[in-house]
């Protein structure tokens, strides 16, 4: 564990990773204490260009509010919604690839027609239907892009499974008499996880481009200060006033960055492989 | 005027490594048309002696000094281009592992052409005229056939003749072979060394031979040099250091090796503890769609195994002595027949059957879980069964003992642990259940012959005290005559012979156990 | 022959998918808040319960769940997609008309992807460790991070607003007229930037999966034989290396194909273009759910039959398979 630590601490873009996203979270839990109004009140003349005034220092947008405010407040709300979706996709997608990796036959075939089924749906579309039916509050939304972002995980989970089920050592725990639970969750899980857990990065910085993607379409919570809500605002004012679109899309990028960094930043810490420098 | 001579050649390793140079100061030579067998245990550097020759070292390792001179040329300090040029055609390679070391997208007979596309300017048909010839000097049946042939459709064998083809068919003036037969079969592996030396001695291609085999050494070789931790102790003719080795650590390899003579018979029990009846399993392939080929792996076995006794299980792959090591501990299910174990069915449930059969897996660095202490990995079978923990603890540090290692071990996790140790864990966790049976499929085969010799022993001083009775699946003949009193030899999921090990090996009634043992590598000059 | 059979075998055991899909996504449309004569009413300004109740009777709307469902596949089964009440057509016709624009544009990104996707990561891999891999990487990196309806946006205002180089949306100039050979050029100019947009993303990921995929290659067992053999780099490259390492990549495309329609509806959306990821959203919008519906099928239609093709690619270029 020190050792992979050590690792990553090593790696310069790991370590980007690890600052970026930091600084997010950061911006995060200062919102509140920098920006105490409502970001999405109005705040002053609409459409002020960055500099111009000292008091917004990246301008307003459209409606006369605070780039910044918004800015940070939504800092807190992609990483919020990016963790609790990337928790509720990794649950239901650990659960799937164990059941179907560890048990083949029945349970492996029907599991995998459901993975099948939610793959083949692109999740943008499974994503728009499911807030069509079940509205666009912000907590519904989570839960609808954990929903739509489980199958990549189940799959390797499964594979994962796979591979390990018929390993000596977990053979071994078998003949030794212990159960198809111990099994499952003391030999095979914690040698499966890692390479989970680095692909949990890849589900955040979907999870995150997904929700700004629905924000960008309107389809989201209107009243979350969400970034790609602001970069669908700016889009009638692209032509000159383009500052509105840039600026909160620069920060949804770094923020992706960030998280990617990290990932792969864990995945060469987990696997570290003599590249031959 | 040597073929190749190696002068002084000092190999480092990259940082991090767990030692800092590969090959220290070492200096061979080949005459041509000679055979050099270069053994020595993992680690020992003969790997990277061969990959160095040619410049084909894993990325980071490099040639620090020294000198590879193959005639009047200096393989360390060409060219990148002009050593290209050789390769293929001064010097040839055979590697390995045939499984993978051929192309798997692209048709035998085109790898073979681009030998002659490469380094002539001959034209297509007679490039296809030479591939066919080639095949034909390799004895592969269907040399037509095989040259259309994708690398899947041959057996291990096979592509290792495909491999010999390819690396002989621009008449190379030295030959690096890398283990090129310890993925084989021993019948299999008989065939390849009679090929090669045949072809050798036909071509006069100097050979350099990498094994750890001392059985292959004697089959083959006309000098020997011993390596051990990158450097080499020992070179000279292999009458002399076989008979007459000079250095201690040639002559404790030789000691470890087990001979084909087993040691006077014992007296055993005549009670049964392990008997298998008319055991059937046949393996069928899941899925509609799949085409019914249905593999028989048992077909009607009956072994018995008597208390306090080891009885071998001998067979090459594809006989089904794992699959019997398997059904016998459980871990499958069988069709046919009826494992009785002490005198009562082999229960099918896990917990009943753990404390009558147990099991000691072949390889020593996946059959323990890296994540956990090997303490609790040990101790774990007894705490499910409903020992308290601290008991079973204490019970594992003393079969710690018991196995050569130290109580305060059980505290740390597998990769501390070198492979004959984590052996001995193994066999520590399979007595912790203090079974009536012990089934050891190919305890020692991954591990180098010292570490093995030294396992068997622990085997054998175990048998003696707790009167264990062991099931040994393995395919190394030697092996099993050191260790079982009696055998069972198994071809095709039939068991075609059995009997106490010292009639069975001297005088083998059944035409394969015959071919076995005459396929058994340097039969003559290790002392049998 | 061989590679027909397996193609058709993993085609009979995409129906249940489907099925389950289309099971699926009927029984969730039936929880959303209002059905299409609701939009309809909304649509017309409002209406009393009788009429309400007469439409619902009219398109069947008044049966339970489990007596639509059956009429829908009934009717799915003889490819009538149903009636779109917000456009006053057929849906089928709707989907038809819209779907040329989304299969250029998804053609077109495709292909683009796939091929710079697949020269980046071979030179990547070439120089590994070296400036040119480092550059290649980060590139990667940050186009993955980038959101594409944002870049689409900034590539509006540099290459339309301010060097006015290209069309800033629409599918061809319809006012202009063209036919022929000229409309195609037209479209295809209009195609630049969101074929950009789109396939920016999926750039990095092919990127990404070939470097890897590259190197992972040239670690394994026959490629150490090719070099003993006297190969040259080039060759060994070529004739080994490549085919070997393009094995991952034709699977990504099947595994992609659902991914890439889903960021078409954000890209037409940006680029105003008339496809079926458009259409997609304004039946959300409007609570067009027969469309939905429709949408939901054709879309799972397309990524079955673009997965069928990868799986025939695959046996073609692997004779392992089926073996």
């Amino acid at each position: 564990m020190r050792r992979a630590l050590l690792a990553y601490l090593r790696n310069p873009a790991a370590l980007l990773g690890a600052v970026l996203v930091l600084a997010v979270l950061a911006m995060g839990l200062a919102a509140p204490l920098l920006f105490p109004n409502d970001p999405l009140g109005l705040a002053g003349r609409p459409l002020q260009w960055p500099g111009a005034n000292p008091r917004f220092p990246l301008g307003t947008d459209p409606s006369g509010r605070d780039i910044m405010a918004q800015l940070f407040h939504g800092a807190r709300v992609s990483l919020l919604i990016g963790f609790v979706a990337t928790l509720v996709a990794t649950a239901i997608g650990i659960a799937i690839g164990a059941l179907a990796g560890f048990y083949s036959g029945l349970v492996d075939t029907v599991l995998m027609r459901l993975t099948e089924a939610f793959q083949t749906l692109p999740n943008f579309l499974l994503l728009l239907v499911l807030v069509a039916v079940f509205g666009s509050q912000i907590e519904t939304v989570t839960i609808a892009i954990g929903l739509v972002s489980w199958p990549p995980v189940a799959r390797l989970t499964r594979a994962e499974f796979l591979t390990l089920r018929t390993r000596e050592f977990v053979q071994a725990a078998r003949v030794q008499g212990l159960s198809d639970l111990h099994l499952m969750l003391r030999e095979v899980l914690p040698n499966a996880l890692p390479p989970v857990i680095v692909y949990a990065s890849v589900v955040m910085a979907v999870a995150i481009l997904l929700e700004s993607a629905l924000a960008f379409l309107q389809l989201s919570d209107p009243n979350v200060p969400s970034w790609g809500n602001l970069i669908g605002l700016g889009r009638n004012v692209l032509r000159v006033e383009w500052y509105v679109s840039a600026i909160p899309g620069v920060a949804i990028l770094l923020t992706i960055l960030g998280v990617s960094l990290v990932g792969q930043g864990l995945n060469d810490a987990l696997n570290p492989r003599i590249t031959g420098r | 005027m040597s073929a190749l001579s190696i002068e002084h050649l000092t190999v480092a390793l990259p940082r991090g490594a767990d030692r800092p140079y590969a090959l220290t100061d070492v200096s061979l030579s080949i005459a041509p048309g000679e055979i050099l067998c270069v053994v020595g245990e993992s680690g020992s550097g003969k790997s990277v002696t061969a990959t160095t020759i040619m410049r084909l070292m894993a990325p980071g390792v490099r040639v620090e000094a020294g000198r590879v001179m193959l005639g009047e040329t200096d393989l360390a300090s060409l060219p990148d281009e002009a050593l290209r040029r050789l390769r293929g055609r001064r010097i040839a390679m055979v590697f390995q592992e045939p499984m993978t070391a051929l192309n798997p997208l692209m048709a035998v007979g085109d790898q073979l052409a681009e030998m002659w596309r490469t380094h002539t300017d001959l034209s297509a048909e007679k490039i296809a005229e030479r591939s066919l010839a080639a095949l034909r000097e390799v004895a592969l049946p269907d040399p037509e056939g095989a040259l259309r042939a994708y690398p899947h459709e041959l057996s291990g064998g096979q592509r290792q003749r495909v491999m010999i083809a390819m690396a002989l068919a621009l008449e190379p003036e030295l030959l690096i072979c890398d283990e090129p037969t310890t993925a084989l079969d021993v019948t299999t592996q008989a065939q390849i060394l009679t090929l090669i030396r045949e072809l050798q001695r036909r071509r006069g291609t100097a050979v350099l031979f990498i094994t750890h085999d001392f059985g292959v050494v004697a089959e083959i070789a006309d000098r020997v040099a011993v390596m051990q931790q990158g450097v080499v102790v020992e070179q000279g003719s292999v009458q002399q250091v076989l008979t007459a080795p000079s250095h201690a650590y040639t002559r404790r390899l030789l000691a470890a090796v087990p001979g084909l003579r087993a040691p006077p018979a014992r007296k055993i029990s005549p009670e049964a503890v392990l008997e298998i009846r008319n055991l059937g399993k046949t393996y069928r392939p899941a899925g509609i769609f799949r085409r019914r080929r249905a593999a028989r792996a048992l077909d009607g076995v009956s072994v018995t195994l008597r208390r306090g006794a080891t009885l071998g299980i001998v067979g090459e792959s594809g006989s089904g002595k794992s699959t019997l090591a398997r059904c016998a501990v459980g871990l499958l299910a069988f069709d046919q027949g009826e494992i009785r174990i002490a005198g009562r069915p082999l229960p099918p449930a896990r917990q009943a059957a753990a404390h009558l059969v147990q099991m000691v897996f072949q390889d020593p660095y996946a059959s323990l879980n890296p994540r956990r202490k090997v303490g609790d990995q040990v101790a774990q079978g007894p705490i499910a069964a409903g020992t308290p923990r601290a008991k079973a603890l204490a019970e594992a540090a003393e079969l710690f003992a018991l196995v050569g290692l130290e109580p305060s071990a059980l505290a740390r996790f597998p990769h501390e642990f070198s492979g004959g140790q984590r052996q001995r864990i193994g066999i520590a966790r399979a007595l912790a259940m203090k079974p009536e049976v012990l089934v050891a499929d190919e305890p020692v085969s991954a591990l180098d012959v010292s570490v093995q010799a030294q396992v068997l022993t622990l085997l054998r001083e175990l048998q003696a005290r707790l009167g264990l009775s062991i099931l040994f699946i393995t395919h190394d003949l030697r092996v099993a005559a050191q260790l079982c009193d009696e055998v069972a030899v198994m071809q095709n999921g039939l068991v075609v012979e059995a009997g106490p090990i010292g009639q069975v090996f001297e005088y083998p009634a059944h035409a394969y156990t015959k071919s076995l043992l005459a396929a058994v590598p340097g039969r003559g000059m290790l002392g049998v | 022959m061989r590679i027909v059979a397996l193609a058709g075998k993993r085609l009979a055991a995409s129906l249940p998918t489907l099925l389950l899909i289309l099971v699926g996504i009927f029984c969730l449309l039936q929880f959303a808040p209002g059905d299409t004569v609701d939009a309809m009413l909304a649509q017309m300004g409002g209406g009393d319960a009788a009429i309400a109740a007469d439409l619902r009777r009219f398109y069947g709307l008044d049966l339970s769940v489990a007596e639509q469902l059956a009429h829908y596949l009934w009717r799915l089964v003889r490819l009538d997609l149903g009636f779109s009440a917000i456009y006053g057509k057929p849906v089928a016709t709707v989907i038809l008309e819209r779907l040329p624009a989304t299969l250029s544009l998804m053609g077109a990104s495709l292909s683009f992807a796939f091929a710079a996707g697949m020269a980046l990561g071979v030179i990547a891999a070439r120089r590994v460790n070296r400036w040119p891999d480092t550059l290649i990487s980060t590139l990667g990196l940050i186009f993955y991070a980038t959101p594409s309806f944002w870049f689409g946006l900034m590539a509006i205002v540099l290459f339309s607003v301010h060097l006015q180089w290209l069309p800033a949306g629409g599918f061809g100039d319809v006012a202009m007229g063209y036919t022929g050979a000229r409309r195609v050029l037209d479209i295809a100019w209009h195609l630049v930037l969101p074929t950009l947009t789109l396939g920016l993303i999926f750039l990095a990921i092919y990127l990404r999966i070939m470097r890897a995929s590259m190197l992972e290659v040239l670690s394994l067992d026959f490629v150490r034989t090719a070099r003993a053999k006297g190969l040259r780099e080039t060759r060994i490259i070529t004739r080994h290396v490549l085919r070997n390492a393009l094995l991952p990549m034709v699977t990504l495309i099947g595994l992609q194909a659902g991914t890439m329609l889903g960021g078409a509806v954000v890209v037409e959306s940006v680029f105003s273009l008339p496809g079926l990821g458009r259409l997609a959203y304004e039946s959300v919008v409007q609570r067009d759910l027969n469309t939905l519906l429709g949408i939901v099928f054709v879309s799972a239609l397309l990524v079955i039959a673009v997965n069928f093709l990868v799986d025939m690619l695959y046996a073609r270029l692997d004779p392992r398979i089926g073996a």
